[in-house]
């Protein structure tokens, strides 16, 4: 049993009750809503004729439908556009506050709530999207949920739920440049498999992830539920206060040393007990590149795609399936596989970083003509202070289509879609079966420097060249 | 008036191949534009059911003659990875499965099963693998899902299943909709968020 970490302070300080069921009842402190997996809820309130008991700690945006090559409403597609008026309305009537498209502030629910200042150390967090995980980021203990829990949150504040354990994930060594947070966050996914987290919540500690930006502490915890772990998160430190101070929903200039005294008391001490610790040595890291069908077949850009034979008898029947999906031949190299569509962009990847990172790549070089690039800012100031910092341009000049914010190509509900059996470079965080919007198309996922660079040769390369050159 | 009890379920089953099935699978994005429930049934592992022209494959399990109306699913491991719309538990639930037996589900999948009363239960891979080919060879035989017991009989077989005894204990008494017991406490949510400093803007 885990002891003195951030996740038991939390908890206990949000657990209202022990339910007759034997599970816990916890107070949510920030409830973030999309138009995709809220609906049913407020219908589900109405039907009960209930209220939202604190609509001030509820905020909405919309992102998963919103098409980003045209936002013009009402959109072409007439689903989507319902689900957006549905939203206007259900948070209309219930008094939510929403970060529409004609607000500067909209963007996908995971950027825009720790832009805005509402994601804040020792919260508890809920939202109905797995990738909740990346307000860990902060501090709080932040996790995505179904719509009859969202229904729950509206309605009483607070959810049933079932502890965690607690596992520590140390990271150590210097990055190599050309490697990234995301490259880390795919080599703990490799390491400890999809479901190693199935159970626990991670944190991350140790001195890489000390020294990182808030913007690359969130790609890390972001991809937690892509190792199983329902809940990631990072301990907050100054770079956590600095990230926050000034923002719009931060506490005011007057009150912020009385948060942060508070927020430093929530870190995990340093004599925390965990249940399980792991360490991970980020200094001989290569850019890692998923080759499969899960976010844990992956391999370093130096390596080949494996063979069944080189790997446990149980996972044998798996590499077959993935190799039979993407049509790969074990044992090829990953470096040289053509691709036809390049994404930068998505909750993992989407930040003002990720674009600088590209860019950086992309400055005064063009794009493949086989390959289809898109840039999709994560929210509207995203976009915003990239276009100030004329990365727009860059992207544009190499050939790069620049796009409004939203979570486009990252799933298949707006009309960012792969085509028949399209291969694409990306930068997000999910390589299923089908995820991308065609059932036969195949994701190769990546930091959004590799995309950057596969996008330029048109194949999988190792962007470590272009940093040299 | 339906009993909100889950004690007892008998019916039979199908095996649904590969472990690590994704939400994505189990019900494609495309389907999510629907502003309600009603219809997931229908796009359950619509994918996989259907080809591209949206032709029946006919040697996928759920298609095949001997499994139709199925009351179990047996899964994997990691069954449910990946996005946590409940739309996937409901395809599930309004395709007529009532419960899914399998070696290991994701948390959140596990989660919305439970808010929807769906029991979830694991099994050892051996024991999968048994029921698995018991179901193979006897798909119109039911199986009796008996969580007061922890077992699953097929025919002269029996296997011991396990399920948290917090979930447990919300199907066998019926408060697997939460909904009740967590309203029941309003005064003491009321203090906790008294208590925490950031609802009260750290005055
Ligand atoms: S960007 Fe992708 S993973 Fe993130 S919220 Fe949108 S669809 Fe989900």
């Amino acid at each position: 049993m885990s002891q003195r970490t951030l996740y038991n302070k939390v908890w206990a300080s949000h657990k209202v009750a022990t339910l007759p069921t034997g599970q816990d009842q916890v107070f949510i402190g920030l409830h973030l809503v999309h138009e995709v997996t809220s609906p049913q809820a407020f219908s589900m309130l109405r039907e009960k004729g209930s209220k939202v008991r604190y609509p001030n700690r509820t905020f909405a945006t919309m992102d998963h439908i919103v098409p980003t090559a045209n936002q013009i409403r009402p959109f072409s597609d007439q689903q989507a556009e319902l689900m957006a008026q549905t939203l206007a309305a259900n948070t209309n009537e219930f008094g939510i506050k929403f970060f529409d498209l004609a607000t500067a502030k909209q963007g996908i629910v995971h950027i825009i709530g720790p832009e805005l200042g509402l994601t804040q150390p020792g919260m508890t967090i809920a939202c109905g999207d797995s990738h909740t995980s990346t307000h860990g980021a902060f501090g709080s203990l932040a996790f995505g949920i179904g719509t009859t829990e969202v229904r729950d949150v509206l309605e009483t504040q607070t959810l049933s739920l079932s502890s965690l354990k607690v596992r520590l994930i140390n990271v150590t060594g210097e990055l190599r440049p050309g490697v990234y947070a995301k490259d880390i966050v795919l080599k703990i996914i490799q390491v400890l498999g999809v479901k190693g987290g199935i159970g626990y919540a991670y944190e991350y500690g140790g001195e890489t992830i000390r020294r990182m930006s808030m913007d690359e502490r969130m790609t890390i915890c972001n991809m937690s539920i892509e190792g199983g772990a329902r809940i990631g998160y990072i301990n907050p430190d100054q770079t956590t206060y600095d990230y926050i101070k000034g923002r719009e929903f931060a506490p005011p200039a007057d009150k912020f040393d009385t948060a942060v005294d508070y927020w430093n008391s929530i870190a995990s001490d340093s004599d925390a007990e965990y249940d399980d610790i792991v360490h991970i040595d980020a200094s001989s890291l290569s850019p890692v590149i998923t080759w499969g069908i899960t976010p844990g077949q992956s391999v370093g850009i130096e390596d080949k795609i494996p063979t069944p034979d080189s790997v446990l008898a149980e996972d044998r029947k798996s590499i077959e399936e993935a190799c039979a999906h993407m049509k790969f031949t074990p044992g090829q190299d990953i470096r040289g596989i053509p691709i036809n569509v390049a994404f930068v962009g998505s909750c993992t990847n989407g930040r003002i970083s990720d674009l600088r990172e590209a860019a950086k790549i992309l400055q005064g070089r063009q794009v493949a003509s086989t390959v289809q690039t898109i840039v999709v800012p994560g929210s509207q100031q995203v976009k915003a202070q990239a276009e100030a910092e004329g990365l727009d341009k860059i992207f544009e000049a190499a050939g790069a289509e620049w796009r409004g914010a939203g979570c486009s190509m990252c799933l298949a509900m707006n009309p960012d879609k792969l085509v028949g059996d399209q291969i694409s470079a990306s930068s997000s965080n999910r390589n299923f079966i089908g995820r991308q919007g065609s059932a036969t198309g195949r994701t190769l996922l990546m930091s959004p420097a590799m995309v950057a660079a596969a996008a330029i040769e048109g194949c999988v390369t190792d962007v470590r060249d272009y940093i040299r050159s | 008036m339906e009993s909100l009890k889950r004690v007892h379920i008998t019916g039979t089953a199908v095996p649904i191949p590969g472990d690590d099935i994704d939400t994505d699978r189990i019900i494609p994005a495309r389907f999510l534009k629907e502003i309600t429930f009603e219809r997931m049934g229908e796009f359950l592992f619509y994918d996989v059911r259907f080809d591209a022209s949206d032709n029946i494959i006919e040697d996928y399990p759920l298609n095949l003659p001997e499994y139709q109306n199925p009351t179990f699913l047996i899964v994997g491991q990691n069954f449910g990875c990946g996005s946590s719309r409940e739309h996937a538990p409901q395809a599930i639930m309004r395709f007529g499965i009532q419960a899914v037996i399998g070696e290991s589900f994701a948390e959140i999948f596990a989660g919305n099963c439970k808010a929807i009363g769906v029991p979830v239960v694991t099994a050892s891979a051996e024991d999968i693998a048994t029921l698995s080919d018991y179901v193979a060879k006897n798909p119109d035989q039911p199986l009796d899902l008996n969580l007061e017991s922890r077992t699953v009989s097929a025919g002269d077989k029996v296997i011991q299943v396990n399920i948290a005894d917090e979930r447990l204990s919300a199907f066998i008494s019926g408060t697997w909709d939460a909904s009740a017991l967590l309203k029941a406490n309003l005064d003491q949510i009321k203090q906790v968020g008294e208590r925490l400093p950031y609802v009260q803007n750290f005055a």
